[in-house]
């Protein structure tokens, strides 16, 4: 008995090299713990950006309100608007990319496993960099947008807007990186059989995400390197007693910041593209559509960034050609939007919460995309933007789209990653008192904004008629904020429960289902071979529901990429470097010199030494 | 028994919906003075009615898609051991059809979107000019045809097409005035435009809406629309505001008139509307006895705000210019605010508010 519950555990075994430890997890290479990581991470910053939120809720909820200083709330809606795209939304989506494209194209890891890890630990260091700044009371405190010449050292001389220049130079470097990763991994590592048509949608919109990451944030780094070099060398981009121009830095912003916008919501319509089709058992409605209309959608999202700057009187023109491109989005958008609801028409909806959130994210993203239009319509937008009502579109958008279906994704997929199912029943409460708080937070946004709230304000005078819907919209706001509570109390039951997930438990249709929860090291023992799109259903169809539980191989003579530290080395070596420029200068000569040389020196050492070891490390 | 607990069920399934419409109801009770949906102007009037158009296409929009959603949702509700329903992969007819539709409502979108582009965009004729001034926290609007400067209040004549000339003395900002016209951001390095006409007298609030540093939220102002009649006369009273208003005869103005040199306000304000002086950092304080509002558009101008003003500006406003130096005992802030109170060139306003 005892001999034989030991050969059975042997497969199980730990193949090579020791897979646990912190030290296991510092060098991983895997990408499926590079997405928890990610992930993670992710969800620490995303719970610190929505306490910003509440914060900035309480100080709004009465008029001439001293809750918060004005400086410390400018500081506030500058980092929750940071922290939710750049280290929130984005590394959600990122922990999917990681852990799931691989996955559903039947790949062992990405193309290029160190540059995931570096990827990862650079996105680490740029987010520690942005938030270390409420240590010092400097955190940002001029927008995410950072408008010139606002940003300029005569107009914010602290260290606030030089902490995010640098954290954003950081997170652009690990946004790089992993785009040329997951790009190179979608193009080159896809199963046999796998044609680009038979992707899942998913990957389709995470490979179009890569696209955009590839070709926006060179704009950004070039926008902040500009004003780095305005702020640290005395250069004049934005400087308008020298000729420079602060309209130039809005224009490269948005040229950056429109496609980012599509960049936060397409990996959420891929989300989402694969869970209806599974939980209304009946394939995606329009496939080839959905690929095309998110392709088109890519390319548009590059031509109308200056819709964000009607009100700078660009000329007629320039306004009628942005409002029209702008308009032409919703043409594809709706085709989506149609496509989701011909998805589930006629189909055997299974009412999981997954699915929950899916429909949840379809119902409260046709409203943001409503007012989308609205400020596509020129003259309408000279009112309402830099209003409440934008705040009020881009949380419908971003929240009732990005967040509810990257919600949807985790209750879908974390089965898969971690092994354990998520309590249903808790898990629709949370979809209830979120769907419930955030539509009492923002709904009534538009009404004060059409009625004439500005956004960025850190309180309102009595008398504008603004105190009714602020209080309700606090008062939403904790609610929404206590989902969350509820969300990570499900996931500590639910594993304490410790319900094992099988390897398939939604009937699923891509390959991620093929294979045992969680998924060992290798993904699959044998790369599978495709001959369809939903090749697990289709594999299904042909052998019967439900496959077999697919057993737990030792992987014996797969190869697997080694563990590295170098990544991390490299990265930690740029944020010595990054530091340097944020310490001053240990000289009191030449006082122009506003760096800490030694320290630049050493970080620049240090990644240089990082870079050569990793090029010349056995991978 | 059984009805009782059908008409509660009733009741519960029914009160969101009650709570909603008490809510919006009481929404709907708010005196909104700085509301765009109110037009009081030809700019702001053409606008809402691009608005309007895209909120009625909306609704409807909203209302048949957000309808198909639920429905299906209601009616396609499966059991795990139903059978497997339809396998559909797409269907070109209706794929053709929800993108012609949607495209057929924005081109109604379009059209009155770019003719109020256009519209909105023409050379106003036989307009007053006034040249808008951003500063960090603060307005200053000057009247080229007349040679006046002011702060933070814009007197303009009821029906006259105002023709606004604005340029910033820092930062990046945003004239808005909701009522009567939209946003223009305001920049350091180029002239922006907007036009506006007021249809009312009245008082009339805006804002700056565009970020710009820390006391964005308090950078209001007013636009004063007055009948011709009045507005002449205050046009009047500022060409002929050269000097400080006399104060001859009061001894507490009088040593405020004084201490007004001694603090070193004279260093930041003027109160020559005529000719100020070049280069100072505060508003010109020509007429401020009788604005409605002080601190750009954020304080009534009472006495005791005046006095609380003054001797702690930054306690009010954090990070604003006005820094004062040393501190201001009672007696002085009384002569100091007699003294500003006496600065009227026109008596207080006899304007009604006429906000809704
Ligand atoms: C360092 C320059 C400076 C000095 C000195 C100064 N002020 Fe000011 N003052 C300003 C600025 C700048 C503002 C606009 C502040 C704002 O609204 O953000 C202002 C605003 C005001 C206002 C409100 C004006 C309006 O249009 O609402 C009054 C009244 C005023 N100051 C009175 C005084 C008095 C009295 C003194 C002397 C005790 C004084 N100031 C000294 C710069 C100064
Ligand atoms: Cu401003």
């Amino acid at each position: 008995m005892a001999t034989s519950a030991v050969e059975h555990a042997a497969p199980d075994a730990p193949a090579a090299h020791s897979k646990t430890g912190v030290w296991s997890w510092i060098t991983t290479v895997d990408h499926k713990r590079i997405g928890i990581m990610y992930g993670v991470s992710a969800f620490v910053f995303f719970m610190f950006g929505g306490l910003e939120a509440l914060l900035l809720r309480i100080q709004l909820g009465s008029a001439d309100n001293t809750f918060l200083s004005p400086d410390v709330y400018n500081q506030l809606f500058t980092m929750h608007g940071t922290t939710m795209i750049f280290l929130g939304v984005m590394p959600l989506s990122a922990m999917f990319f990681n852990f799931m494209i691989p996955l559903q194209i039947g790949a062992r890891d990405v193309v290029f496993p160190r540059l995931n890890s570096f990827s990862f630990w650079m996105f680490l260091v740029g987010a520690i960099v942005l938030n270390v700044s409420f240590l010092f009371n400097a955190a940002p405190n001029a927008g995410w947008f950072g408008y010139a010449n606002l940003t300029e050292t005569q107009y914010s001389p602290g260290l606030n807007t030089d902490f995010w220049v640098i954290g954003l130079m950081a997170l652009g470097v690990a946004s790089l990186a992993a785009a040329v990763n997951f790009f190179v991994t979608i193009i080159n590592m896809r199963a046999p059989g796998m044609r680009l048509l038979r992707m899942p949608m998913f990957v389709w919109m995470s490979f179009i995400t890569q696209v955009l990451l590839l070709l926006a944030f060179p704009i950004i780094t070039v926008a902040l390197i500009f004003l780095m070099a305005d702020r640290y060398f005395g250069a004049n981009f934005f400087q308008p007693d020298a000729n420079g121009d602060p309209m130039l830095w809005q224009h490269l912003f948005w040229i950056f910041g429109h496609p980012e916008v599509y960049i936060l919501i397409l990996p959420p319509f891929g989300i989402v593209s694969e869970i209806l089709p599974v939980f209304s058992r009946k394939p995606l409605f329009g496939y080839a559509a959905m690929v095309f209309s998110g392709a088109f959608i890519a390319v548009l999202g590059f031509g109308v960034w200056s819709h964000h700057m009607f009100a700078t009187g660009m000329g007629p023109i320039a306004d009628a050609s942005f409002g029209l491109l702008t308009l032409l989005i919703a043409i594809p958008t709706g085709v989506k939007i149609f496509n989701w609801i011909g998805t589930i028409w006629g189909g055997s909806l299974q009412m999981k919460t997954p699915m929950y959130f899916a429909l949840g994210f379809i119902a409260m993203f046709i409203i943001g995309g409503l007012s989308g239009i609205m400020h596509a319509a020129v003259p309408a937008d000279l009112q309402q933007t830099d209003t409440y009502f934008v705040v009020a579109h881009f949380h419908y958008v971003l929240f009732g789209g990005s967040i509810f279906a990257l919600l949807a994704g985790a209750y879908y997929w974390m089965p898969k990653m971690f092994g354990f199912m998520l309590n249903e029943r808790i898990g629709k409460i949370q979809f209830w008192l979120m769907f419930i708080g955030f539509n009492i937070t923002f709904f009534p946004m538009h009404f004060l904004g059409l009625h004439g709230m500005p956004r960025r304000v850190y309180t309102y005078p009595e008398g504008l008629g603004f105190e009714f819907w602020n209080l309700i919209e606090t008062a939403g706001s904790m609610l929404l904020g206590f989902s969350f509570l509820v969300f990570i109390w499900n996931i500590w039951l639910s594993k304490r429960a410790g319900v094992a997930a099988p390897a398939d438990p939604w009937d699923g249709a891509t390959l991620e289902w093929s294979i045992p929860s969680p998924p060992q090291e290798f993904n699959f023992a044998e790369i599978p071979t495709v001959h369809a799109r939903d090749p697990l259903w289709e594999q299904k169809r042909s052998q019967g529901r439900p496959l077999p539980e697919p057993p737990r191989v030792s992987g014996e003579g797969i190869h697997l990429p080694n563990p590295s530290v170098k990544p991390l080395i490299t990265a930690l070596g740029i944020g010595v470097f990054f530091t340097g420029f944020l310490l001053g200068s240990p000289w009191p000569i030449p006082a122009s010199l506003t760096i800490n040389l030694p320290v630049v020196l050493i970080g620049f050492a240090m990644t240089a030494y990082g870079i050569l070891s990793w090029a010349f490390e056995p991978a | 028994m059984r009805f009782r607990s059908i008409a509660i069920g009733r009741l519960l399934w029914w009160s969101p919906l009650l709570t909603l419409l008490v809510l919006v109801a009481a929404g709907c009770a708010e005196n909104y003075p700085q509301t765009t949906l109110d037009p009081r102007g030809e700019f702001a009037r053409m606008v809402d009615d691009v608005f309007m158009t895209t909120v009625r296409w909306a609704i409807l929009v909203f209302v048949l898609v957000e309808g198909a959603l639920v429905v299906a949702i209601i009616k396609f509700r499966g059991k795990p051991d139903d059978p497997e329903p339809k396998q559909i992969h797409g269907s070109s007819v209706l794929e053709v059809v929800w993108t012609v539709i949607p495209a057929v409502i924005l081109v109604m979108v379009a059209i009155p979107t770019i003719k109020v582009i256009f519209e909105t965009a023409k050379e106003p004729a036989d307009a007053m000019v006034v040249e808008v001034i951003g500063h960090q926290w603060w307005w200053e609007f000057r009247y080229p045809e007349y040679g006046i400067t002011t702060a933070n209040e814009m007197y303009v004549p009821v029906d006259r097409t105002v023709d606004l000339r604005m340029v910033s003395d820092d930062v990046v900002h945003s004239f808005w005035v909701p009522q009567f016209a939209a946003k223009r951001d305001v920049f350091p390095n180029r002239e922006t435009r907007m036009w506006f006409n007021t249809e009312v007298t009245g008082e009339f609030p805006g804002q700056c809406a565009e970020f710009c540093g820390i006391q964005h939220a308090r950078m209001g102002f007013r636009v004063v629309s007055v009948e011709v009649a009045e507005f002449d006369s205050w046009v009047a009273g500022m060409s002929a505001a050269t000097e400080p208003v006399s104060v001859e005869g009061d001894s507490v103005a009088l040593a405020g008139q004084q201490l007004f040199l001694t603090k070193a306000c004279i260093g930041c304000h003027s109160f020559n509307a005529a000719a100020p002086p070049p280069g100072q950092i505060g508003p010109n304080l020509a007429n401020i006895g009788s604005r409605t509002m002080i601190a750009a558009g954020m304080l009534e101008n009472t006495d005791e705000n005046m006095a609380r003003w003054i001797s702690d500006p930054q306690g009010y406003k954090e990070g604003s210019l006005m820094v004062i130096a040393g501190e201001i005992t009672e007696a002085e802030l009384a002569a100091l605010v007699a003294y500003l109170r006496a600065q009227q060139v026109v008596a207080s306003p006899p304007v009604v508010a006429d906000i809704q």
